[in-house]
Order: structure tokens, then sequence, then C-alpha cells
């Protein structure tokens, strides 16, 4: 096997995450600073796998009370009745409406439970060093980075829903407390996603030792 | 750059009228209701659920005017043969507002919101859903027709003001 490409860390060179800059640390008061656009440099984002990980535990947690409890309160004359998420992705169900109702069910089951895994997958790996492949890990970041922001349609669904059922005392939707834990999952993965560095994948495949200067 | 900026000019225009006429409307045995998307995020602070209000304004309304505003100021800055050092402060915080606007998830999400009211009322779509679909559709087209690298190749430098030869910067040449 040929040896693996150097890293930029390893010439000691600072990628900036802005404008695109490619500099060598100058030394003294600027040290650490892009010189085109201002930007803090680092070599890495300082406590990324910590920070991570403590996003995704508490998106973990949160996953669970954001299935549990009801997202909308239904009240009728006849009554009143909560429906959760997955609730909402049944009542959806039916010979015409089924395409919507698959829509709901990949945005905001599938993809925040995928995100989770995804992301603490890449975490795992990096932190044992045993990346095998850097492209597949790359693209699974950016996979997860690209599709994070659409499980947000369900708290969209439930707002405009109930901003227009308004028609007391006949029918009105109000949103229950699964809302706020269901947004906090998908606010918290974007969190974590952002504070992971991808540049650990190369660092955990190439476990060689940093050259400064 | 003034195709992004006309695109731009286009994109505020259309963010200004969908946010002030209704998106969906209703009617059930003669009664009716119509919402924007400031008054869903009202119903939503108003039923308690604050925290979640806060988001959808942020992600549908805020993040997106940030989004044109920035990209206003920085086709408009980029004019000028040398811009200047601060323009480099407005890409960043462009890039960073791009990452929580969600016109297009919102849209989706209307949609679904639609069809499943759909079941028990007539619901009639306003001006405002037909606005927010071609903002979809604008503001990956300003995305794709501006390149940031454009006006980084030509910015005033933060530090030496003047762009130096790039392999003093990679400190390739010595002496």
């Amino acid at each position: 096997m040929s040896t693996p490409p150097l890293t930029a860390m390893q010439l000691g060179l600072h990628g900036c995450g802005v404008c695109g800059l490619v500099s060598r640390p100058a030394p003294g008061r600027d040290e650490g600073r892009c010189p085109r656009c201002d930007e803090r440099l680092v070599f890495r984002k300082p406590a990324s796998l910590e920070r991570t990980w403590a996003y995704l535990i508490a998106a973990a947690i949160c996953y669970v009370p954001a299935n549990l409890l009801p997202v909308l309160t239904t009240s009728t004359v006849a009554g009143a009745s909560s429906d959760t998420i997955l609730q909402g992705v049944v009542l959806l169900w039916s010979p015409t409406g089924w395409p919507l109702s698959l829509i709901v069910l990949v945005a905001s089951i599938m993809i925040p439970s995928a995100k989770i895994l995804a992301v603490a997958y890449l975490l795992i790996k990096v932190q044992r060093g045993s990346v095998k492949n850097n492209e597949q890990c790359l693209r699974l970041y950016k996979t997860v980075e690209f599709i994070g922001r659409w499980s947000m349609v369900d708290v969209f669904v439930d707002t405009f829903t109930a901003a227009l059922v308004q028609l007391q005392p006949l029918m009105s939707v109000e949103p229950a407390p699964g809302l706020f834990f269901f947004a906090a999952v998908v606010v918290l993965t974007m969190l974590a996603v952002e504070s992971f560095d991808p540049r650990l994948i190369w660092d955990a495949s190439n476990p060689s030792e940093v050259r400064h200067g | 750059m003034n195709r992004t900026f006309a695109l731009t000019i286009a994109a505020a225009i259309l963010y200004l009228i969908a946010n002030s006429v209704p998106m969906l409307a209703l009617t059930v045995v003669g009664r009716e209701a119509s919402t924007t998307v400031l008054g869903g995020v009202q119903q939503l602070w108003v039923d308690g659920q604050e925290v979640v209000a806060a988001l959808v304004l942020f992600t549908a309304v805020i993040a997106p005017a940030l989004q044109i505003g920035f990209m206003l100021a920085v086709t408009f800055g980029a004019h000028q043969e040398r811009p200047r050092k601060w323009m480099g402060k407005l890409l960043r915080y462009y890039g960073a507002s791009r990452t929580w606007s969600m016109i297009e998830v919102m849209m989706l999400g209307v949609l679904v919101a639609l069809i499943k009211i759909a079941d028990y009322a007539t619901v009639i779509p306003g001006l405002a859903l037909f606005l927010f679909g071609a903002l979809v559709f604008l503001l990956p087209a300003i995305q794709v027709s501006f390149d940031a690298r454009e006006v980084w190749d030509r910015i005033e430098w933060v530090r030496g003001g003047m762009s130096p030869d790039p392999g003093d910067v990679l400190g390739l040449k010595k002496g």
C-alpha cells in the first residue's frame, strides 16, 4: 500500500473555513487569524468530539418524549384527542394520501433517528482511530448535514394546522408538549453536526505525528 | 454579479409581499379563517409553545430575511473594484444565515398541512403560498449564480491591505 497523503495540519498549514484561504500561521499578534477575512483559524475545532457528544446525547434524550408525547390536540364538540407524530403518520395514510404520509414518516421519524445513529457512528469511528474509508465517512457526514433540516417539516405542519384550525367551539387544534421536544431534537442534531469537525476523519485514518512550522 | 443582484432584488420583493398576505384560508360551514406565517407563530405563542414559536419565527422569517439582506449588501458592495474588509464579515454571516433559513422545508410543511386539513374543511391556497413557492426556486438560483470566490479574490485583506504573493502566505518563500 502507498503511504497515506499528508494533511494540511502535518504541513503546518491552516485552511480558513470562511474564505477558503490556505495560510501558514503568522508569528506574533496575528497568530490564529486568517490574513484575508480575520476568521479565527484552528487546525481542528477545539473539543469537537466532546461538544458533538454532548449535543448528540441531549438529542437522544429528547428523542424519547418527542415520540411518546402528543404533538397536537384536536378539540371538537365530541371531545378532545391527542396525536403523537407516529399517530399523525397513520392518520394521513389513505389510498390517496399515502405519499404525504410517507414524507412525514421519512422526515419526522426516519431522518432524526438515522441522524443520531450516523453521528454516533462517526464519533466512535474517529475516537477509536479506525476509519477505513475516508471518502465514505465524509459522504456520510455531508449527507447528514444536507438532510438534517428536513426534519423540521413536522414542526411547520403542526404550526400551520394549529394556526388555521381555530373554529371554536366547533373544532380547534392546539400544539401539545411533544412538539417542543421534537423541535429540540431537530435543533440539537443540527448543532451536533455543526460542531463535528470532518477533518478529524483524516486524523483517525492517518495517526502520524503532527509536524509544526 | 449583476444577475445575482437582480435575483436578490426579486427575492426581497417577493419575500416582503409573501409575509404580508394570507398563506392559507379555510371555510367550513360558513365560517372562515386565514393565516400568514407570522399568524402561525403568534398562535403557537398564545398556545404556550413559546420556544417552538421562536424557532419557527427564526427559521421561516428572520433567517430568510437576513439571507436576502446580506446578499443584497454583498452584491451591492462587490461592485467596487476593491471590496472593503467588512464585506468578508457579510459573506460569513450570509453563510451562517443560509443554514437556518428553511423556506423550502416550510413549504413542504404547509402543503402537508393543507392536504391534512382538506379532509374536513375547504382549504383555499393564498397568494403567499405561490410567492413562497417562487422563493423556493429563487434562493437556490441566487446561490448558484453567486460565486463567493470572485469576491474573495478581489477583497481588501484584513492584514496588510493588499493581497500578498501566495507564496508569502504559505511561508514557502524564505528571505
